[in-house]
């Protein structure tokens, strides 16, 4: 299993032990963390919710996409779920490859191709109380009639 | 044709019908009917265009015919990582 989401923290050296291998000279890794601000509004904790027997599936074809792109040895890719407050880790790649250029690579197009495309969601919850579902914000019905999204 | 669907809901869905899944009787054809006659009854703000589905854990295009016994899903934007 090469993709995870998970209810429990994010533990990169715990991960990055399984991808110890001999052939590897370089390996890259990405660490989404919770931040403190977005859209000029005070962050205080983020809620991840997620879809994840769908999302593990897509998370899976997304990691063989990039195997069959970029010459790489191992990737592994974890996302969490639940409320994280500053600072946490939302989500994790690494990526293991005899040359650096094929990890950076595949490491940007899994952490890329994650957020496009995983089934997962967040509520932003701000300073002063308020919270929002990131990308669901509707004016009214006819708002979104050419079908554009954020 | 009458038939009876799993719905599960996510986000701001979840949120907007005040549960996390039901089963439902619908004489819906394709999941988009489906959609609209659910985001009519529980007046869900977003439009359709701005949704995926997956149907048994899986993405479906909106025209795919909703079967008895399906889990339907109804994907808002996603907003990972």
């Amino acid at each position: 299993m090469d993709f995870e989401i998970t209810d429990y923290v994010i533990d990169p050296s715990f991960l990055l032990a399984g991808l110890r291998d001999p052939g590897a000279g370089a390996c890259v890794t990405f660490e989404g963390r919770v931040r403190n601000q977005n859209d000029g509004r005070s962050v205080e904790a983020l809620e991840y919710q997620a879809y994840a027997a769908l999302a593990e599936k897509e998370g899976e074809r997304i990691i063989a996409e990039a195997r069959g792109k970029f010459e790489i040895i191992a990737a592994r890719c974890v996302h969490r779920t639940g409320r994280l407050t500053l600072g946490d880790i939302a989500v994790w790649v690494a990526v293991t490859a005899a040359h650096r250029s094929a990890a950076f690579e595949a490491c940007r197009y899994i952490i890329d191709e994650t957020k496009a495309r995983l089934p997962v969601w967040k509520k932003e919850h701000y300073a002063g109380g308020a919270a929002e579902w990131v990308n669901c914000a509707t004016r009214g019905p006819q708002e979104d009639a050419g079908g554009k999204m954020k | 044709v009458k038939k009876t669907v799993r719905v599960r809901y996510f986000a701001i869905l979840r949120e907007q019908r005040g549960l996390d899944e039901e089963t439902i009787t619908t004489v819906a054809s394709t999941a988009a009917d489906l959609y609209e006659e659910l985001r009519a009854l529980h007046r869900f703000t977003l439009p359709g265009n701005r949704l995926r589905v997956a149907i048994n854990d899986e993405f479906e295009p909106w025209a795919t015919q909703v079967r008895e016994a399906d889990v339907v899903v109804f994907i808002p934007p996603v907003a990972g990582g």
